[in-house]
């Protein structure tokens, strides 16, 4: 087993110091060494998206990408969406528009339609749909998540 | 009942936020993967290579040595269970047949059937122990679907098995069951249009995107507790202390929250390896399945092989159905073929009739219930037929299922006549659709429909309803919320006890903490523990006219309790709102709190239709779905948002079983794609938003005229799709999924 590397990076806006093997995931370090639970495990091989997190304000599989890969990046999770205990528009219209079923997909689903809204904060149905193509939902048949992502655009836009 | 059912609601019918949702879309929420404990060992499954073997030997010497691992099982660790059917909660269950699915002895059935399990300091090591365990193997010839396992000379997967039919010999049919009415052949001479086709369809994964887990805490006192992601938390604990060989008092489940299920969560895998290997350690040991374990082991439903005949007469009345279904079992009996046999020509009158179902042993993963199972696979082939006889006698092909459909008193072809239901009304509304009014123009495209029945689960539910100090409320439930089923329960308990939804916080207990209550399956929550629900805030009300009735010295029974307001009947006393009195508990007898028992009368009965637009590239047999809408009866629709939520994923499942999602396996019986590229469930960009139609024909079987919702959506969208296909090309599909080459083929075989 190779040595524990320490790693120096940025999680949520706060810089954040740990210890990882080599051979584990950003995906892992994140939730069984930081604790960081929100990010789900739903296929290890980058196909569900259901781990999905910002790296420098790009959404990436955390699955696919090494914990020591986080060094002197910028890592935004679910758990950093939220402002204090303002809920982001995405997060408030997933909630509205009954977006969730089992939830299982939704902290992939909802860093995906920030990483789009941030580019793009008035997409066409298509837009998001192509944006959301990476991250699998069984429950709902997305019609209530685009949905959603369309009416956090309006708010978004709105401000 | 139905008066109550027309009644006005107040919380019922709104849209309220659910009350699990912040932690949902917080990453708050904690499912089984995210439960862990300091010094948690971490288990792993040695799977089987082969599709059917004898295991020669197992040596787990090299793995026990390298550092990090701690303990070994393997199918001998586990007690020999007897070879009958115990009811595990309220089902049949084969104990010898659970066991040796969740670790073999002798013989592995299906390629990636557990054959040993390690636990180790971490995941890393207990996957690096997999490879330092041997086994020898004698490899036999598979048996790989239903028609060479039926083969006189096929390979038997259970030679020690013997049926009812086949006493003497062993045989690869575990059961046979058959409905028959009328006279057949008297049927069918009276048609003037008869119609045989033969389908074909592959087994599908239910594609929950939680792989399954399970993590054991075994305690020195002979206690235990099992965090898990199961749909049945009382069936998972009696299952799992069988399996495991310890008493059930000595076991506590506690459901985490569930990342889907769809009837692939009602098993146990993990839990009683997980339990051993704590017990062997003295460590909390976890397990967490990988997608290729989750594909290769656990879920799929049959594929099968059905045969469809049926007659109808010139004025479009059918006269004779036969139909004959050979569903895969998997590796150990059980497929939903008798729900197949149960729902197959269930929407419809057919005065002369024979059906026969035979459940088929073959070297594929057991099956698991998938959505209405069973009944997807019959009514693709029944429905692509009707499809073709209203074609033949010129009647539109939803007026033709009106002209034939069930209503109050039809009969079945099993059990008594059906009471109220509501398929004539979902096929009216489907008709009256935005959709099915509106024309579709276009090269290669073409609209198809087709309909579904399924029933709803009755069976055991505890609820219990607490009104806290502040007159606000908590309702606790046995039933796992895998969909939004806090708020329907909250809804129901607000509504009895006068409140706002948001005041009723929902709470999913553990087994200790709750009254046995049947899995969260069979579309019977919110009928069942929804009942339940309401007797409990019943209850709970009770007892507040209890309260009210001492402070006034008045009799209980000349309280009423109307909007959340205890009245006096008799004496000038101002009403009294819950809060008002909730602050006088302490005075008048202590906390209040109402519970609720019940078993509630499943129903028969829920049916929905779905009418899809598709356009087919001629050059590649691409389909792209243009339009989809589900029409669906709900009874009384608690909270509409997670009823058309059901209805939309139900037929985004049914579409891609439709259009993609089969198993693959090569000859020598090995799955070949085990991962979700290549397991192809439908993204965003393969649908279109989803239209639904709400039906609320209220259900005689349920104080609030609850019908199930959660599982008919699912089955009417294969056949639509296939006849919608048929307008489009010309080519009538009669095999699943109708993936780009299967029906680039039919289409130059045209």
């Amino acid at each position: 087993m190779a040595k524990k590397q320490l790693v120096e990076t940025t999680i949520n806006g706060e810089p954040v110091e740990f210890l990882c093997e080599p051979r584990q995931s950003l995906l892992e370090s994140l939730r069984d060494i930081l604790g960081l639970t929100g990010s789900k495990e739903g296929c290890l091989t980058g196909d569900c998206g259901a781990c999905t997190v910002l790296v420098d304000d790009r959404p990436v599989c955390s699955c696919l990408m090494l914990g020591v890969e986080a060094r002197g990046k910028k890592i935004t999770t679910v758990e950093g969406l939220a402002e204090g205990t303002k809920l982001h528009p995405l997060q408030q219209k997933f909630l509205e528009d009954a977006s969730l079923q089992c939830g299982i997909c939704t902290p992939g689903f909802l860093m995906s339609a920030k990483s789009l809204l941030d580019r793009n904060p008035n997409p066409t149905e298509a837009e998001i749909r192509y944006a959301l193509a990476g991250n699998l939902c069984r429950c709902t048949g997305y019609d209530k998540i685009v949905r959603a992502v369309m009416d956090a655009a309006k708010v978004i836009q709105a401000r | 009942m139905a008066e109550e059912a027309t009644q006005e609601f107040r919380v019922i019918g709104t849209r309220p936020v659910r009350h699990d949702g912040v932690d949902k879309v917080t990453g708050r929420a904690k499912y089984g993967a995210d439960y862990a404990f300091p010094d948690m060992l971490h288990g792993k499954i040695l799977r089987s290579p082969h599709a059917h073997a004898i295991i020669k030997s197992i040596n787990v010497d090299r793995a026990l040595r390298l550092p990090g691992v701690k303990a070994v099982l393997t199918g001998e660790d586990l007690p020999e269970l007897p070879d009958k059917a115990e009811p595990i909660g309220e089902v049949p269950t084969n104990l010898r047949h659970t066991a040796l699915n969740i670790l073999a002895r002798g013989k592995v059935l299906y390629d990636g059937h557990p054959v040993a399990a390690v636990a180790a300091t971490s995941p890393h090591i207990a996957e690096e122990a997999l490879s330092l365990i041997e086994v020898e193997y004698e490899v036999l010839a598979p048996v790989m679907n239903v028609h060479e396992a039926m083969a006189p000379d096929a390979p038997i997967l259970h030679p020690e098995r013997r049926t009812k039919e086949s006493p003497d010999k062993p045989t690869n049919v575990a059961s046979h069951i058959q409905f028959k009415g009328g006279n057949l052949e008297e049927g069918f001479k009276q048609a003037d249009y008869i119609v045989e086709r033969q389908f074909e369809t592959q087994m599908v994964h239910q594609g929950y995107i939680e792989p399954h887990n399970a993590l054991a805490v075994y305690n020195p006192d002979g206690h235990a507790t099992v965090y898990t992601s199961t749909q049945s938390p009382f069936e998972a604990r009696q299952l799992t202390a069988l399996v495991a060989g310890m008493p059930e008092g000595e076991l506590k489940v506690v459901p985490a929250e569930i990342g889907g299920g769809f009837g692939g969560k009602l098993v146990i895998y993990m839990e009683p390896l997980a339990l051993l290997l704590s017990k062997k350690t003295g460590h909390p040991v976890k397990f967490v399945m990988s997608r290729s374990e989750v594909l290769r082991a656990t879920g799929p439903t049959s594929g099968s092989s059905i045969k469809v005949k049926i007659g109808a007469s010139k004025d479009g009345k059918l006269t004779a159905a036969q139909v004959w279904l050979a569903y895969e079992a998997g590796a150990f009996p059980g497929s939903p073929v008798g729900a197949g046999c149960m729902t197959a020509i269930s929407c419809y009158e057919v005065p002369n009739f024979l059906i026969d179902g035979y459940d088929v042993l073959v070297n594929k993963p057991k099956t698991a219930a998938y959505r209405a199972p069973g009944a997807t696979n019959a009514a693709f082939a029944v429905e692509t037929v009707l499809d073709e006889l209203a074609e033949k006698c010129g009647v539109d092909p939803i007026d033709f299922r009106i002209n034939n459909g069930v209503k109050a008193g039809s009969p079945r072809p099993f059990g008594p006549p059906y009471k109220r239901i509501g398929f004539i009304e979902t096929c009216r509304a489907l008709k009256n659709s935005d959709h099915y009014k509106s024309k579709l123009h276009g090269r290669n495209r073409g609209r198809g429909v087709a309909f579904g029945v399924w029933f709803h689960a009755g069976g055991q539910s505890s609820a219990v309803v607490n009104v806290h100090n502040d007159g606000t409320a908590s309702v606790v439930t046995g039933s796992v919320d895998i969909g939004g089923s806090r708020a329907s329960m909250a809804m129901i308990a607000a509504e009895v006890l006068g409140l706002q939804a948001s005041d009723v916080r929902p709470m999913v207990a553990d087994t200790d903490s709750i009254g046995y209550t049947a899995m969260t399956g069979g579309s019977r929550t919110t009928h069942s523990t929804g009942a339940a629900v309401y007797e409990a805030a019943r209850d709970a009300v009770r007892q507040l006219k209890d309260r009210a009735a001492r402070l006034w010295q008045i009799k209980p029974e000349d309280v009423d309790f109307v909007d959340g307001k205890l009245i006096s009947k008799n004496n000038g006393v101002p009403p009294m709102t819950i809060k008002e009195l909730a602050a006088k508990f302490g005075r008048t007898g202590g906390p209040v709190s109402g519970r609720a028992g019940v078993s509630a009368r499943g129903g028969v009965g829920t049916f929905a239709g779905c009418c899809v637009d598709v356009e087919v590239d001629p050059e590649t047999g691409k389909v792209q779905i243009l339009r989809a809408t589900v029409a669906q009866e709900a009874g009384k629709a608690i909270h509409p948002s997670y009823v058309e939520g059901q209805m939309q994923g139900g037929t985004a499942q049914g579409l891609g079983w439709a259009l993609n999602e089969e198993y693959v396996y090569d000859t020598r019986g090995n799955l070949r794609n085990t991962g979700f590229l290549d397991y192809r469930m439908p993204t965003c960009l393969d649908l279109p938003l989803i239209e639904t139609v709400v039906v609320e024909v209220p259900s005689p079987d349920n104080p609030l005229g609850i019908r199930g919702v959660g599982e008919v959506s699912i089955v009417p969208p294969p056949a639509a799709v296939a006849n919608a296909i048929y307008r489009a090309t010309g080519v009538r599909m009669q095999e699943l999924p109708m993936s780009p080459p299967r029906l680039l083929k039919a289409m130059k075989n045209k």
